[in-house]
């Protein structure tokens, strides 16, 4: 689950867990409902972000409390607990308290206890949050790994977009309140189904255009200047509506002509490397981007140049008016 | 380390010492700067530190100090004291001893000091005041042989047991108080024994403001904890709120506090009235809710609640919601994820709250005294009747010394049992 | 209390300063009506008469404070009103001032002062000026027939209710021997024998269960007035007021009354003491003695004060002298307060007695 905070991600996760109390429609776990169900008895995992871990007991303890309150016998407990702590590489510190673990240790212990008792689904809530970037990548990796190893459903909110696109199979986007659009990572970047998530989920060039011709799954637009420009109807209204336009900066070309075309200058050149970014003034917006691979035989810019960009009208969406 | 380790690096060849660029060895300069800064830290808490040496520890000490020194017949007994202090308790006492007493009865009548000597006497024998008092009127003209006439002045100076008493109260530093505020008589050849069982008092009288005290912690505990949950887990508009209902009755003097207690508990009083009024008790036989143990405990429990509902609500804020909601998600029950995991984490608040309120009740005054009535007097109350009704402060010192030792061996067990470190007050 | 006190001490020492001849005394007494009493006898006819004033503070009995003053060598009390245990005691103990009797006025008729006052109100350092009394009270509306001994405050058959007692063992193991049969003449032979303890100790335990303790003086009449007890063991002059000031349905009983006298001293050492003289000098005077006794039935001690004793100062139709401790009808079956005997006995005694209580 990605979105903004205050997108009521964290609020569907906590019905998911049965904390807050759905006012409407039905939650169903495979195929069940478990609307009545209270939290102790739903069997479901739980990480939080400030990974909640019992600062009275040992990492033992914490491990074994989910298993004790089952009424798992000891034996049975200690080999769980033994095999949860190797799976996170933890396994030395059994006898610490919580507090005296780092944040990626602390981290990990939440993760095994919340996989400890095998449960069928597991709902993290921003678990990595509190950890420092290079920590975090790899966490997101490991948690990516013990999710393919163990095969069990993880339920994972977050608000950052590149944590979402790498650890998941399918992401929901949620905006006010809403799921905008549930797919997966490639789904979502290639082929948004509005223009919240098209600004969400990585960057994009938009206009405000006014449809003047509907045809098929093409539609023709007018942009604030005048021009026409064709685009892929995905979710914009019938001839007179607004809709946006969205391109992605990597899908448009400098210099050559194409489906699309219209003039534009060139504003600020960065060096990245792998590609040049290049801002540049098109149909009056300042901030289009345009991002040119570094290959061998790219286009050379200059500041103040004036060139033409063009894109295919397959890569450039409709989508509704985007307010 | 990381510092120190630098600075090893700048080293001077010649002599390995680093040096400042002024010259003085940089670890002389370190020193000075941090005693400077000490001397600073010292200098701002000086004038609270000499506060509580001079207005609290030294008057406690010196207080306590009456507790096993008493030099009233050392001081104003000047000639009789080196006699009496090398006569065996057993013979009859000399002539020399006589002569003496009559030489510092004279002096203590005109002194006007032998009230005093007569009073500490009267403590070890009951009866000696007017013994010494009048015996002292008379000094002026007993003539020699002072034995005959002293003891013709008044039958008792031949009685062994004045003398023995003496013996006694000449030595001013003395376990007698101590041994009077447990309950034990030191006699003159230096024993130890218990008090006639119709005057023993003070051991009973631990025990109870031990027991009220403790059940005071326990009612406050109990009708404390739900409150502070209450306020913790409240929006903080509503529990702001409930915090000031709590904090209320600090806004009113303590006298009116417990006042309001009679008018509730009195044998006419509210609750017995609507008891009646209930059915649950007939107009003559109504409920001795007040001038006993009931009383105390009652108005005790209720003015000491908020001295355990803070310190219980302000652990309980800490504790964020996600404890209980991940021990849920485990498969907790309400009851389990409440004992399991909620409950050992307000241990610390319990343990400040139950140490405050045990101290606060353990030396109780005002309460008892109003409402105590027979049975529900503590500890201090006697500690102050001795102080102010008897006079007998020496006896009231050995109380309190008792008193502290006896807060100071709980303080330990508490410590060896929950651990001091174990408490939080927020 | 200590404010107003303050307040009071602070415009006194302003008028002081503005008029260097006038002194200010502070004189402390039991508070209540029986302050009242003396304010309106002695304070104001002295204050008037001299220029001085008069600062009164409260206290509750007792030489602690007086010797805690005394021994630190502060000394803000200049005239305080004791009992004569106390009075003897802080003699004793040098607390007091001396005070010499000789210099006391004479009665009108030209009796000398040392002849006029009663036994015992004199001494070296103090100067007697009421006789009160300790006895019971019992609320009229509980009884169908009145209450008249010792004995039938005892009697929780024929007399039954809860009973108010001082929570002290000074006066209450008298009662307790009179109300068991000893006539009030023989009450301090029998307490000079340890049976004699044991049988007023046993007496008390009859009617231990019934029994609502009381500290200070005002507690009495508000017990009888709330209904806490039926009867209680009270100070006449306190129980006189609610009587004739509030109306309340209250009687006395003068069987087995214990009187006391209240005496005068000065801590040693107090900054007004010349002062502090005179006012005693004048208070204890026969016309002072007769004017307090219209306000509070405690006798005045000296004998050329009873003819004068007028009326009630509210109610012109109760004559004082009929309330008064010291009449034949009161001291029919009475007895004085022995201090020797408490002074020697008193703290094994409360001690015990403290011990029965906690029992």
């Amino acid at each position: 689950m990605l979105g903004p905070s205050g997108s009521g991600k964290t609020t569907c996760l906590m019905m998911l867990a049965g904390f807050e109390t759905a006012t409407y429609g039905e939650i169903r776990l495979g195929g069940k409902p478990i609307n009545n169900i209270p939290p102790h008895k739903r069997g479901i995992g739980m990480v939080f972000q400030n990974y909640a871990l019992f600062p009275h007991m040992t990492v033992g303890e914490n491990l074994s409390f989910p298993l004790e309150v089952r009424g798992i016998e000891k034996a049975e407990r200690k080999k769980k607990v033994t095999n949860a702590l190797d799976m996170v590489q933890m396994s030395e510190f059994i006898g610490r308290r919580p507090a005296q673990l780092s944040g990626g240790q602390q981290q990990r212990i939440a993760l095994a206890r919340s996989l400890v008792f095998e449960p069928e689904l597991v709902l993290m809530d921003e678990p990595l949050g509190a950890l420092d970037k290079q920590l975090r990548e790899h966490m997101q990796y490991e948690i990516k790994h013990i999710h393919e190893q163990l095969g069990v459903t993880v339920v994972y909110v977050t608000h950052d977009q590149s944590e979402a696109l790498t650890m998941s199979d399918r992401v929901a986007v949620f905006d006010d309140g809403r799921i905008q659009q549930l797919a997966t990572p490639a789904d979502l970047y290639e082929r948004p189904e509005n223009a919240f998530v098209a600004q969400f989920i990585g960057e994009n060039n938009r206009f405000k255009t006014e449809i003047i011709e509907v045809k098929n799954d093409k539609v023709l637009a007018r942009t604030a200047t005048g021009s026409i420009l064709s685009a892929r109807k995905v979710n914009c209204g019938e001839v007179g509506t607004t809709s946006t336009l969205s391109i992605r900066p990597e899908r448009v070309s400098v210099g050559l002509k194409g489906e699309n075309t219209t003039k534009a200058k060139v504003l600020e050149l960065i060096y990245l490397g792998d590609h040049i970014r290049c801002r540049m003034s098109v149909e009056e917006d300042n901030e289009f981007i345009v991002k040119v691979p570094n290959s061998l035989n790219h286009t050379h810019l200059e500041v103040g140049e004036e060139t033409t960009v063009s894109w295919s009208s397959e890569d450039c969406r409709a989508l509704d008016n985007g307010d | 380390m990381g510092l120190a380790s630098g600075m090893e690096s700048t080293k001077d060849n010649h002599n390995n010492v680093v040096i400042t660029s002024d010259g003085i060895p940089l670890k002389k300069k370190l020193a000075k700067s941090l005693f400077q800064s000490r001397l600073r830290a010292f200098g701002l808490v000086a004038p609270l530190l000499l506060l509580i040496l001079f207005a609290f520890v030294i008057p406690i000490l010196i207080f306590l100090s009456r507790g096993v020194y008493n030099n009233t017949f050392e001081r104003h007994m000047i000639n009789l004291t080196p006699l009496i202090s090398s006569w065996d308790s057993n013979s009859e006492p000399t002539e020399a001893m006589f002569e003496a007493l009559v030489l510092d009865l004279k002096a203590g009548k005109k002194s006007k000091k032998i009230g005093k000597v007569a009073t500490r006497v009267n403590r070890e024998l009951s009866g000696t005041r007017s013994l010494f008092t009048s015996s002292a009127r008379k000094a002026k003209k007993l003539k020699a042989p002072f034995k005959d006439s002293l003891i013709k002045a008044n039958k008792k100076w031949d009685n062994l047991e004045v003398w023995r008493a003496m013996k006694l109260t000449s030595i001013s530093v003395t376990p007698a108080f101590l041994a009077s505020a447990l309950d034990m008589k030191y006699n003159a050849d230096g024993t130890f024994e218990r008090k006639p069982e119709e005057r023993r008092i003070h051991l009973q009288l631990f025990l109870r403001t031990l027991e009220i005290s403790l059940i005071v912690v326990l009612a406050g505990l109990f009708l404390g904890y739900p409150i502070a949950y209450l306020l913790a887990s409240l929006p903080v508009r509503t529990s702001n709120l409930l915090l000031i209902l709590v904090l209320l009755p600090f806004w009113t003097s303590l006298l009116v506090r417990t006042t309001a207690w009679i008018a509730m508990l009195q044998g006419q009083g509210v609750l017995n009235d609507l008891s009646v009024v209930f059915g649950l008790a007939t107009d003559e036989d109504r409920f001795s809710l007040i001038y006993n143990k009931t009383g105390t405990l009652i108005s005790m429990t209720h003015i000491l609640l908020p001295f355990m509902i803070l310190p219980l609500y302000s652990v309980m804020k800490t504790i964020p919601p996600s404890y209980v909601r991940a021990a849920k998600s485990m498969g907790a029950t309400n009851w389990t994820a409440f004992w399991r995991i909620y409950f050992p984490q307000t241990i610390p608040g319990i343990g400040a709250g139950g140490i405050l309120v045990f101290i606060l009740a353990i030396s109780f005054y005002i309460t008892p005294a109003l409402i105590g009535g027979q049975d529900g007097t503590m500890i201090s109350n006697f500690i102050d009747f001795h102080m102010r009704k008897t006079l007998n402060w020496s006896l009231a010192a050995a109380m309190g010394g008792v008193l502290l030792v006896l807060v100071l061996f709980l303080y330990w067990i508490y410590d060896r049992v929950v651990g001091i470190d174990n408490m939080k007050l927020g | 209390m200590k404010i107003k006190v303050l307040i009071l001490s602070a415009v006194s020492s302003i008028a002081l300063a503005a008029s260097a001849a006038a002194d200010s005394i502070t004189v402390v007494s039991w508070g209540g009506a029986y302050t009242k009493s003396q304010v309106e006898a002695y304070h104001k006819p002295w204050a008037s008469s001299t220029g001085n004033a008069v600062v009164s503070e409260d206290y509750s009995g007792g030489l602690a404070e007086v010797r805690a003053q005394v021994e630190a060598g502060s000394v803000t009390w200049d005239v305080v009103d004791v009992e004569l245990s106390d009075a003897i005691v802080g003699c004793d103990e040098g607390l007091l001032e001396e005070i010499d009797s000789s210099m006391l006025p004479a009665a009108p008729d030209g009796t000398p002062a040392t002849e006029d006052f009663m036994d015992g109100a004199l001494n070296e350092c103090a100067v007697g000026n009421i006789v009160w009394s300790t006895l019971y009270a019992y609320d009229k509306t509980k009884f169908d027939t009145a209450p008249t001994t010792m004995a039938d405050f005892f009697d929780l058959e024929k007399f039954p209710g809860k009973r108010g007692m001082r929570k002290v063992a000074k006066n209450m193991l008298e009662m307790a021997l009179m109300g068991d049969g000893v006539p009030s003449s023989e009450v301090y032979d029998v307490m000079n024998t340890p049976e004699g303890i044991d049988r007023a100790f046993a007496k008390l335990d009859t009617i231990k269960d019934s029994v609502v303790w009381w500290e200070a003086g005002a507690q009495p009449p508000q017990l009888l007035a709330d209904g806490e007890v039926s009867m209680t063991i009270t100070w006449n002059g306190r129980i006189f007021n609610a009587i004739a000031s509030e109306g309340q349905p209250f009687g006395l009983v003068w069987d087995g009354q214990i009187y006391d006298l209240d005496l005068f001293v000065i801590p040693k050492g107090s900054p007004n003491k010349d002062a502090a003289m005179d006012f005693v000098k004048f208070a204890t005077a026969t016309k002072p003695l007769a004017d307090q006794a219209s306000w509070i039935p405690y006798g005045p001690v000296r004998a050329s004060s009873i003819p004068l004793i007028g009326t009630f100062h509210s109610d012109a139709s109760l004559q004082m002298i009929d309330h008064m401790p010291t009449t034949a009808e009161a001291l029919k079956n009475g007895v004085q307060n022995d201090y020797m005997f408490w002074a020697d006995n008193g703290e094994e005694l409360n001690e015990r007695f403290n011990a029965w209580l906690a029992k």
